[in-house]
């Protein structure tokens, strides 16, 4: 049996299953396929059923919440205490985290049981998951292809139906693009929504926690716990808790959805292109309205963001020098060389091109020509939105380019691998909430993803959106053949 | 030909805040290492700074006692080198908008006084400690410092000498240490100096710099500073040219040596630290601390002056600092004349704490308890030369100035008729002396009323023992 987070939630409620039979159908569901897809970078059954129990013995007590002995799954980039967090790289293989990140706490807070650490790009920097120190991911769909990045693992998972629902996190598109590659729904709330407490910094101004499950529903379940103001991180949005699942159910009767006509042009290839014709065919007939609109500055969304994100983890990833925990270089004969040898025995290649990607563009002589510059574009590219925004209520367009490419394709191209993030890019420059959600298969039976993008704090009109879709198609509910 | 000496200084306070500058670790000095860290300091993953406001009230509370401009907006920004020390691999610092601008603070050398203009005040954290002594070909981390709140102070190159430089130094002290902001322990590190030091031909441009690091004593700065200035010039005169240099001061041998030149400077990468939204500080907040500044000590000496009568150099001895001033109003308060206050403090309190290396703070006579030896001088019980006397018991025994005037009996003698009778016996004793002080010589009459005290055993009055032995000789 596969459930989803809510049918899972209701089980549960109803005393049809417990948490730990639950956790165990999960467990070996992961035992069964993870050599396979990879999709799993730890996975401890004993604390796993340990929580179960736990979750069990609260709910036997009276104590259970709306999700409690619900199974999900962590991208590893989450500190959870006792767990390893690896964040995909060798540098920190070992790193066993003494705290939880905010997301981790509030998640067991609500009762929800850790499946596992769930496989990603390298200090999620990636959109093919071929970063990571141990080893990619496959696509549930097509085992050679790639699942997406940097949340590929969770995605991955997700649509393996190895867990009803995963954590992720999304820099330049690591939840929607995944998503989209696997056929399974996922939300990248309002920066500031979900807070980076215990969340491993890869690009502070860009990072936001978010939830990929199966359906518009499940993702805001989730995000209802994930979220929520965390004074531990001074860019947590100072805000009231809202329930994302407040609008599900409202008719899409009048909601206009704007296209940006950029999004369109040369370079979306046919299968996609059709894929998405035919799901904006669908909303018509929900009621909504299409409009064209102009983003017309989106190609330097590329640029900005390939400056700014490598400027912040240039200097976020410096914490990694062997010195305090981490990997560290067995010899060395000085200071200099412990950390010339351990960073460069514990980063990837691609965490690498980023450091000295970053390093150069905040060097002095340079810092106003990039880093500025990158800025200056950022707040352009924000201003686009915005106007966008006074046209229409959310804008539809394209998660990628193309469906999953094949494993290797472009592993060895890393301007290629870039150019494909055109599509959700610019929603992190500028802050700004969209989902994925599955609308169809492109070539070889690949998924295809369609992104909606909100304004600010628009993630409940965006669930509703997805919810309604999903309530009039099957899409969601298909699940690959293993 | 001579030269011009220019000095600058950069100086780091350290904040007396109960908590860390980014993480709710304590800061207090002397625990075992790295047992006041929390995931901020160890710069674990994931972990994120949350700006103490305690460390940003001391900074706006420092602008506003040098009336400087308080910055409604500032910006934290990221400072990137490695060293094991800084867990990180980035210091927390401020760099295009600090929270401090402008603002002056007036030094004084001999009779000089002068304005020092500051450049710029702002926030950013302290590393950690590098321990080499303990661990045998291997070098031990002490994060317990890292965190811990400074206020980088850092004035404009206007001190002409060393003398000057160590005077504002001291000023700069004595107010964070006033207004509460630091505790000025130089030994414990609160306290630190780097010192820019250039020469120069009168009227030419600024010479090349070389910036003394960390020199946490004044003494050490005063003889760093006169021996970098013979080193450069010593060198321009030899036809060298200097480089500019990061160098530290040796005590021991009292010479400065290059730590790092110019080649070797960081390229620190500064950029807006995206973990911290910009510090905004609004009206009320800067109206609030304003009404909560203690008297500062220019106001004080001013008010010390009007009030209390004293001549512009006690009124300043007095305000030297905040305790010594609050010691001299509880005096008055609890009875004792102000200008009697003034010279008893300044004058046998001060030479003696000076003498036991103490300062006020460590005073063993209390304020209350000097009133009460300074009121038996004013009600004339005993004289000022006995008042010396009691002091000198209070201070070792703590017992009041009346138990111990009662107790060895010091009491002064002020009946007329008493005194009398004892001056008359001095001159009937004296007749060589009486004849000499007719014969015009006036000295014989000094010699006569310090036989009259001898033979009071001190206990008469002078002014009534002269104003006697005048009418009985006149």
């Amino acid at each position: 049996m596969t459930y989803t987070l809510k049918q899972a939630a209701e089980l549960l409620a109803a005393g049809k299953t417990s948490a730990e039979e639950l956790a165990t159908d999960y467990l070996g569901k992961i035992a069964a396929a993870n050599a396979t897809l990879n999709a799993f970078i730890t996975v401890d059954g004993d604390k796993t059923l340990a929580m179960a129990k736990a979750a069990d013995a609260a709910r036997a007590a009276g104590n259970a919440g709306l999700l409690t002995g619900v199974p999900i799954a962590h991208k590893d980039i989450f500190c959870a205490e006792g767990w390893k967090t690896t964040c995909g790289s060798k540098m920190l293989e070992h790193f066993v985290s003494p705290y939880d990140a905010h997301v981790v706490e509030q998640c067991t807070a609500a009762g929800l049981v850790t499946l596992g650490r769930t496989n990603m790009d390298e200090f999620a920097m990636g959109s093919s998951n071929e970063n990571s120190a141990f080893g990619a991911v496959k696509n549930p769909w097509d085992l050679n292809a790639v699942p997406g990045g940097s949340s590929g693992g969770s995605a991955a998972a997700v649509a393996a139906r190895l867990a009803p629902a995963a954590t992720a996190t999304d820099t330049g598109g690591s939840i929607r693009q995944p998503a989209g590659f696997c056929g399974v729904t996922g939300i990248k709330p309002t920066y500031g929504t979900v807070s980076r407490y215990g969340m491993v910094a890869y690009a502070s101004s860009l990072d936001q926690g978010g939830p990929i499950a199966q359906t518009a529903e499940d993702c805001a379940l989730l995000l209802n716990v994930m979220a929520g103001h965390d004074s531990r991180d001074s860019t947590s949005l100072e805000m009231a808790r809202e329930d994302y699942t407040r609008d599900l159910a409202k008719p899409l009767t009048g909601l206009r959805i704007g296209l940006p006509k950029e999004y369109f042009g040369t370079g979306l290839s046919a299968d996609v292109a059709q894929a998405i014709e035919a799901a904006l065919t669908e909303y018509k007939k929900l009621g909504a309205e299409v409009i064209e609109i102009s983003l017309p500055r989106t190609e330097l969304a590329i640029p900005a963001y390939y400056v700014i994100a490598p400027a912040e983890a240039s200097s976020n990833l410096s914490r990694f020098d062997g010195v305090r925990y981490g990997h560290r270089a067995a010899e060395y004969s000085d200071l200099n060389e412990m950390y010339e040898k351990s960073r460069a025995e514990g980063f990837g290649w691609e965490t690498k091109r980023r450091i000295l990607t970053g390093t150069y563009v905040l060097s002095h002589g340079y810092y106003d020509a990039y880093y500025l510059k990158a800025q200056k574009v950022r707040r352009l590219l924000t201003e686009d939105f915005l106007k966008g925004f006074t046209q229409c209520d959310i804008i539809a367009a394209p998660v990628a380019p193309s469906v999953a490419w094949n494993l290797g394709e472009k592993s060895n191209d890393p301007v290629a691998n870039y150019l494909a993030d055109i599509y959700t890019l610019g929603v992190n420059l500028a802050g700004l909430p969209a989902l994925s959600h599955p609308v169809g298969f492109g070539a070889q039976g690949r998924p295809v993803g369609l992104q909606l993008i909100g304004n600010y704090f628009g993630e409940a009109r965006l669930l509703n959106a997805a919810h309604q879709f999903q309530q009039a198609t099957d899409w969601h509910s298909r699940a690959p053949a293993l | 030909m001579t030269w011009e000496v220019v000095i600058g200084l950069e100086v780091h306070t350290q904040l007396s805040t109960q908590s860390k500058i980014f993480s709710a670790a304590s800061t207090a000095f002397g625990a075992e290492p790295n047992t006041q860290t929390a995931v901020v300091d160890i710069a674990l993953p994931g972990a994120l700074p949350v700006m103490n406001k305690v460390a940003v009230e001391k900074a706006i509370q420092f602008g506003l006692a040098i009336g400087a401009k308080v910055n409604r907006k500032s910006v934290f920004a990221r400072k990137n080198y490695f060293y094991p020390d800084l867990p990180k691999g980035y210091q927390i610092s401020q760099f295009e908008l600090p929270v401090v601008e402008g603002g002056a603070i007036t030094i004084r050398v001999g009779d000089e006084e002068k304005r020092i203009n500051l450049t710029r005040a702002h926030l950013e954290e302290d590393a950690g400690k590098s321990v080499h002594e303990d661990f045998h070909g291997m070098s031990g981390i002490d994060l317990n410092r890292a965190g811990t709140p400074l206020l980088e102070i850092v004035s404009e190159p206007e001190m002409r000498s060393a003398a000057e430089a160590v005077a504002y130094a001291k000023a700069l002290h004595s107010i964070v240490t006033w207004i509460g902001i630091c505790d000025g322990n130089m030994q414990e590190g609160s306290f630190r100096c780097d010192v820019n030091v250039s020469v120069r031909r009168p009227g030419e441009p600024l010479g090349t710099r070389r910036e003394i690091k960390n020199l946490n004593s004044f003494k050490f700065m005063e003889q760093a500073i006169k021996y970098e200035v013979n080193w450069q010039i010593e060198q321009i005169e030899d036809g060298h040219k200097i480089q500019q240099a990061t160098i530290l001061f040796d005590p021991d041998s009292g010479e400065t040596r290059m730590m790092r030149s110019k080649e070797d400077a960081h390229d620190y990468r500064y950029f807006p630290d995206p973990d911290l939204p910009p510090l905004v500080i609004s009206e009320d907040w800067i109206a609030r601390v304003r009404s909560e500044l203690p008297e500062l000590p220019e106001a004080m000496q001013a008010r010390f002056a009007q009030q209390y009568g004293l001549s512009d150099y006690d009124a300043r001895t007095l305000t030297a600092s905040k305790a010594l001033a609050g010691y001299f109003e509880a005096t008055v308060a609890a009875g004792a004349d102000a200008k009697l206050a003034s010279n008893w403090i300044t004058g046998e309190v001060a030479a003696t704490l000076n003498r036991e290396e103490q300062d006020i703070t460590a005073c063993p006579v209390a304020a209350e308890a000097l009133a009460g030896l300074i009121r038996r001088v004013m009600d004339n019980t005993i004289n000022n030369k006995t008042g010396k006397d009691v002091l000198k018991k209070m201070w070792e025994s703590g017992d009041a100035a009346d138990t111990i005037i009662e107790r060895d009996g010091l009491k002064q003698e002020n009946d007329a008729g008493a005194v009398e009778a004892i001056i008359d016996g001095v001159l009937a004793a004296n007749q060589a002396m009486v004849d000499e002080y007719k014969s015009g010589k006036e000295k014989a009459f000094n010699a006569l009323v310090g036989q009259c005290m001898k033979a009071s055993k001190g206990k008469a009055n002078p002014a009534q023992v002269n104003e006697i032995l005048k009418r009985k000789l006149g």
